[in-house]
């Protein structure tokens, strides 16, 4: 399996993107509609003209017609042949490429045991299932043992358990055959479960390539961190543990408790709609409950941004608008906040500082 | 609640039709001095002309005329769709001609093909190919061009030629539209051979129906009529059979 580079990739709306996948990779490709992550899959793909370089292990293929980059492509709305049963889908790749029919059929025999879809071989798509169609349509890309692997929001399509279910499976998938992978997302959860390394794009511009847990702590620019919900990133000034999976952290002066079970924190995050705000004293034990300053109120779309001064710190809150509404909040009020203790994530210093965006 | 009728109620209508045209005929009810006969003289009629084998040798006549001009029509409109269909530049150079063309009613043709062709039998086959050709050509160019790109993309990155593709991907998922061209054109082609044989062509069933016309036999035309009802009805059925059969599994 390859490596894949592209260099300095310009297209109608990829602006000089140069990116390294690593032999046996998962990199996400994570960004809002019309960022551009789909134009690059469809490059690496061969399936849209393009200036730059895209090489495969070092060798340039930009001459390669997509019919000869041996890339298996999953798309979006998977586009299963309608005319063809499923092992004939599956054979497609196979048979275009003049294989003997014994060939074909042991290899279609193999991916319908792989997916554990034989009791589907000779049913057409339109009666197949969400979670189904997705197996038949991984094992045609893959059919041809494909070098690469791209697959376009795959399960985007699906309800909520199924496509958890499936995620699980096809990052086990990919690392048993260690297929380098580009996977196209707009849905962060999704990212971080799925990826070895986040490449974030906005507006046909690559802005942060890293570890998940790199992306979320140490966002490169305020692109990346709007996009991942511009969380409130603390530093740890002191850690210690108070058993049972807790542990008190001092943040600006202030002490939070956060669910770890590990050596030291480094930093912690959440994000503004995690923290919520009370006008009067709240009831119950007094973890992570703190007096705010109110600095500012910015409506957004979706929610309210509030601006919060808590001890040395600079929070920021948000409030979805029905709440602001039936409360009586302005700009100089004090106020008490609490942190919503399972929400808090915890970033240990188990990777260097430095960034490698490579 | 309304009961599913099955398919055998069908011919009760067409039943009662025919007994009511025999009635009004044997009774008379028909004013005017010309005979209507009833449906029984023309059952006779037909059995008389079988018989005889003038029904037959005229009705093989525009047949073969049919065939000859349809087949090779729709081979040509789709042979030519599929050009136009999946080379994009052809389909701009050629269509501007094609809107053009495709509007005139295929007996429109008839008083040039004559002048051109002179009378004879390459002139109904002649008229039947361009009636067949053109919308089996819109057809198939309409066909292939509304297969999602998607398809096409999808099977590229699975290794597939574009020969390839046109074949195995993009033909099949047009068939549906080029049956659709195929059967409206079948009986489409029985309506203008009669067309053409009724004003040029000294054979076939239009011409039967003119001899019939000209010596006031009412019974034959009705009996050319229902060939050519019955003609029409079974080639339509034909592709739309085909079609299913093509298409059912998947579609």
């Amino acid at each position: 399996m390859p490596s894949i580079e592209l260099r300095n990739i310009c297209q109608y709306i990829c602006r000089d993107v140069n990116l390294k996948i690593r032999d046996k990779e998962l990199i996400v490709l994570l960004g809002p509609n019309g960022a551009g992550k789909t134009t690059i899959a469809h490059i690496i793909a061969g399936l849209t003209d393009y200036r730059g370089s895209v090489l495969f292990d070092g060798v340039a293929v930009d001459k390669l017609p997509a019919n000869q980059r041996e890339v298996g492509y999953l798309f979006q709305d998977l586009v299963l042949f309608p005319h063809l049963d499923v092992a004939a889908n599956i054979a497609y790749g196979l048979s275009v490429r003049k294989q003997s029919p014994q060939q074909v059929e042991s290899r279609v025999k193999q991916l319908l045991q792989m997916m554990k879809i034989e009791h589907l071989a000779s049913r057409y798509p339109k009666h197949l299932s969400g979670g189904e169609k997705q197996r038949v349509a991984l094992a045609r890309a893959l059919a041809p043992s494909p070098r690469v692997l791209l697959l376009d929001e795959p399960l985007s399509s699906l309800d909520v358990p199924t496509a958890k279910y499936l995620r699980t499976e096809l990052k086990q998938l990919q690392q048993r055959l260690g297929i380098t992978t580009a996977y196209v997302t707009h849905d962060l959860q999704e990212a971080e479960e799925m990826a070895d390394r986040i490449a974030v794009l906005q507006n046909g511009c690559l802005e942060q390539v890293d570890k998940p847990e790199k992306v979320f702590f140490y966002p490169q620019n305020e692109k990346v961190s709007d996009f991942i919900g511009a969380p409130n990133i603390l530093d740890c000034d002191y850690c210690h543990s108070l058993g049972r999976g807790v542990m008190e952290v001092g943040c600006g002066g202030l002490p939070i408790i956060v669910p770890h079970d590990g050596e030291s924190v480094h930093r912690i995050a959440f994000l503004p709609t995690d923290i919520r705000i009370e006008e009067t004293h709240p009831p119950g034990p007094g973890v992570n409950r703190f007096k705010a300053l109110i600095t500012s109120i910015k409506p957004t779309d979706e929610t309210v941004r509030i601006g919060l001064k808590a001890g040395k710190l600079d929070l920021l809150a948000g409030m979805p608008h029905h709440i602001f509404e039936e409360m009586s909040l302005a700009v100089g009020k004090e106020v008490f906040l609490i942190l919503k203790l399972r929400r808090i994530r915890v970033y240990e210093d188990r990777y260097s500082q430095r960034s490698d965006s490579n | 609640m309304l009961k599913r009728i099955r398919p055998g109620w069908g011919l009760l209508p067409v039943a009662v039709f025919l007994a009511l045209w025999e009635l009004v005929a044997r009774l008379n009810l028909v004013p005017g001095e010309l005979s209507f006969p009833p449906f029984s003289v023309v059952v006779m009629e037909f059995y008389y002309l079988t018989a005889s084998g003038v029904l037959g040798d005229n009705f093989l006549a525009s047949l073969v005329r049919v065939l000859i001009g349809f087949c090779a029509g729709s081979i040509a409109g789709i042979a030519v769709g599929m050009v136009m269909g999946w080379v994009d530049n052809i389909n701009k150079t050629l269509h501007p001609i094609i809107s053009l063309f495709y509007p005139i009613p295929a007996l429109g043709w008839l008083p040039l093909l004559m002048l051109w062709i002179g009378i004879n039998e390459m002139l109904p086959i002649t008229i039947i190919f361009i009636c067949s050709f053109f919308p089996v050509l819109y057809n198939t160019v309409t066909g292939i061009r509304n297969v999602d790109k998607d398809y096409i993309q999808v099977a590229r990155t699975l290794g597939a030629s574009d020969a390839k593709i046109l074949a195995t991907v993009v033909m099949p998922l047009a068939l549906p539209n080029i049956f659709t061209g195929l059967r409206l054109e079948a009986g489409m082609a029985w309506r203008v051979i009669i067309a053409a044989e009724m004003v040029a062509i000294p054979t076939g069933i239009g011409a039967l129906m003119m001899r019939a016309q000209s010596l006031i036999r009412i019974d034959i035309i009705i009996v050319c009529l229902i060939v050519l009802a019955v003609m029409c009805l079974a080639f339509e059925r034909f592709f739309q059979y085909m079609e299913a059969r093509v298409t059912t599994k998947w579609s």
